[in-house]
């Protein structure tokens, strides 16, 4: 996926000015929050099986090596393949190859962060593949051509009116209003491309070594019906989220459902390992793994290692301040909030994302909600230290100028800007300036709770003046 | 891709600062059993999971005795105004279907509505059920139709997921090509965080609970 990181700025006040983005993602994550809290608050035993989680994932990695080998041994034993991925394009050309080998026609996908990261989808549409992502949220994304804004709930941007717009023009009429009659519009359209598929690629929530198996947790069964029919089963993950043995699977399954999405469990659990049995009536002909380190074990044994230990739950986004004003298109890649801070410029380079580490506040809210316990405040300082040391500058004049004038270009924005800029100055007590000052360095991260308008830009005084 | 493997597996290494382990270091690592900490609860299991389970609008309807079955699925799908003809998994159908009721062991197809089916555990700790592939017991039939009413006797449900797994590794044949825990109808929350029930999978899960 292309990184746009260098316009965070640009794209946060893009967002902020954004009306309807606002009223989604304040709607949707107070309803995470306010779960998650429920539901830990029942749980007398959640911070000890943080601890295990953490040293468990700790233990994972100190061992890496000889999981993904035991790991590998058996789904070659339950007669899969595995295949190691260097990087986005080695990852890329396994799974191309396997869809031209097999004379792929039509693909479909269940949700897979990973599949974002190496850019899959553009490369198997490139190739003339189908491509259908069966992920509702996912779904509505591919039709809006956008990236993910949130790792599990990839569509928060938006509301029911603009999924309702998608669908009308994707589908054809007539246009649903309720959600009920979105969400069968969509169960009717993708059924079919199930049963069609030739080859269904999911992500793994986690590996287990003991067995072989791959582990995706989801909420909709799209990804069950995806690995199911299609007659080729790709899974693609990360090195790091092998885990020993089921009794580990056990312990992240009490701890993820709940930090994700405040639910106690998601509906579905699945367990695969290897492809259609001899005697078996359904299930996919083949079965492979595409391990991919794509910098992951660049980041071992180093500052940055605590990271590995990420099990892509959201958490630490749903109760981002600084996420909950933009939203997570802003981070300009694929994972955004608190964690796509720190995974963005270590993956794509520190140069390119001087912003991600320096959005960020140090509330401390992240690091208090991970299941897995990883500092992500101290690995955002880090980041800045490097960048400091690396002599990587805040983007100068040149910047602000850009800024001023992608701003000046858009007559709502620059309104928007403005009366933003007016009020947060009268706030501060201070005089309008250029606009390149404005509204961030420091005042932006306030956006959320901003004070009480009551400075006035002089386009609004014009226009409220009675003529 | 033999040089990538080798690459990451160095990279490893290398970064962990040591080489491949030694044989004794490799097998403690294959002997670990952790033990975890497990959700205490004191309920006796069958309430536990009925509560879990129908708490995400799963339901549970229980019945005395595995003859009843029929009768039970009869009366669910005249209820939901569902036509004669189920996808009924092969260690059930030799149970006493009503005569005009069409009947076969799956696979699901595309228009399947509903499905009947077996499963191998239950676990009360969050109300889920487990199920396991096999050719009596296609995956299909969990995920495809729109009804999935799954037959579970009171002695299957186990405490915690590691029971259910002890279920797991005891099987024949090894471990199922699928294991599928389900716990409750198909769902989704990504248009608006408005949780809507029937997305792919199941509107309906019904579990008839024989005593
Ligand atoms: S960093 Fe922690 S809270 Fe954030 S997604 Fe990863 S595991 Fe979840």
């Amino acid at each position: 996926m292309k990184v746009s990181s260098p316009q965070f700025k640009e794209k946060s006040v893009i967002a902020l000015a954004d009306p309807r983005l606002r009223q989604a993602l304040g709607q949707s994550r107070k309803g995470f929050v306010n779960k998650r809290a429920e539901l830990v608050g029942e749980l007398p035993e959640f911070e000890q099986l943080r601890d295990e989680a953490r040293d468990l994932k700790n233990h994972v990695l100190d061992n890496l090596d000889h999981y993904l080998e035991r790991y590998e041994a058996a789904v070659t034993a339950a007669g899969g393949h595995v295949h190691w991925a260097r990087d986005a394009e080695e990852a890329r050309s396994i799974i191309l190859n396997i869809c031209q080998r097999v004379n792929a026609k039509t693909i479909t996908k269940g949700k897979s962060m990973v599949s974002e990261e190496i850019g899959l989808n553009e490369a198997l549409e490139a190739k003339g593949y189908t491509v259908v992502e069966t992920d509702l949220g996912e779904y509505i994304i591919q039709l809006a051509h956008e990236p993910p804004s949130h790792i599990i709930a990839p569509a928060i941007h938006k509301t029911k009116e603009q999924v309702s717009e998608l669908f009308e023009t994707a589908h054809g009429g007539p246009r649903k209003s309720t959600v009920a009659d979105l969400v069968t519009e969509a169960r009717l359209v993708l059924r079919d491309k199930y049963f069609q598929a030739d080859v269904g690629i999911t992500g793994g929530n986690f590996l287990v070594a003991e067995t072989g198996s791959s582990i995706i947790v989801t909420n909709e069964g799209n990804g069950d019906l995806t690995q199911t029919l299609a007659k080729v089963h790709i899974v693609t993950s990360g090195i790091e989220r092998i885990v020993p043995t089921l009794e580990d699977v056990a312990l992240f399954l009490r701890i993820l459902a709940r930090s994700a999405t405040g639910q106690e469990t998601e509906t579905y659990t699945t367990l695969s390992t290897g492809p259609r049995r001899p005697d078996d009536v359904d299930g996919p002909e083949e079965y492979h793994v595409v391990l991919v380190d794509n910098g992951r074990s660049k980041m071992l044994g180093g500052k940055f290692q605590d990271m590995l230990r990420c099990i892509r739950c959201g958490a630490c986004m749903n109760h981002c301040p600084v996420y909950g004003a933009i939203g997570g298109h802003a981070y300009g890649w694929v994972y955004p909030g608190p964690m796509g801070a720190v995974l963005t410029p270590l993956f794509v380079g520190l140069d390119a994302t001087y912003d991600l580490p320096n959005a960020c506040t140090l509330n401390g809210r992240c690091e208090s909600v991970c299941p897995v316990r990883i500092p992500l405040p101290e690995l955002l300082r880090e980041l800045r230290h490097m960048q400091y040391q690396q002599g990587i500058r805040p983007p100068g004049e040149q910047r602000a100028l850009g800024a001023w004038r992608f701003v000046a270009e858009r007559p709502r924005l620059y309104q928007f800007a403005n009366r933003l800029a007016a009020r947060v100055l009268k706030g501060l007590g201070g005089r309008t300036g250029r606009i390149g000052s404005l509204p961030f360095a420091s005042a932006w991260t306030d956006s959320r709770d901003m004070p009480a308008p009551e400075g006035k830009t002089f386009l609004e005084l014009w226009q409220a003046k009675p003529r | 891709m033999p040089e990538a493997r080798k690459a990451i597996l160095g990279q490893i290494r290398s970064a962990i600062g040591r080489d491949a382990l030694a044989d004794a270091a490799a097998a403690a690592l294959d002997a670990r059993r952790p033990t975890h900490t497990r959700i205490a609860f004191e309920d006796a299991l069958v309430e536990r999971f009925i509560a879990r389970f129908t708490s995400r609008s799963g339901t549970v309807e229980r019945v005395a005795s595995l003859l009843d079955v029929p009768a039970a699925v009869e009366a669910y799908r005249q209820q939901h105004g569902l036509p004669a003809r189920a996808a009924i998994a092969r260690p059930l159908a030799g149970l006493p279907w009503p005569a005009d009721f069409a009947h076969h062991p799956g696979p699901a197809g595309k228009d399947e509505v509903l499905s009947v089916t077996a499963c191998l555990a239950a676990i009360a700790e969050m109300g889920s059920l487990m199920l396991a592939s096999g050719p009596d017991s296609p995956t299909t039939l969990n995920f495809v139709p729109d009804h999935h009413l799954i037959v579970l006797h009171e002695t299957q449900i186990v405490r915690h997921f590691e029971d259910a797994w002890a279920i797991l590794r005891a099987c024949p044949g090894g471990m199922p090509r699928a294991t599928n825990i389900v716990s409750g109808p198909s769902r989704t929350g990504d248009i608006e965080l408005t949780i809507q029930l029937g997305a792919h999978g199941p509107r309906s899960v019904h579990v008839i609970l024989v005593r």
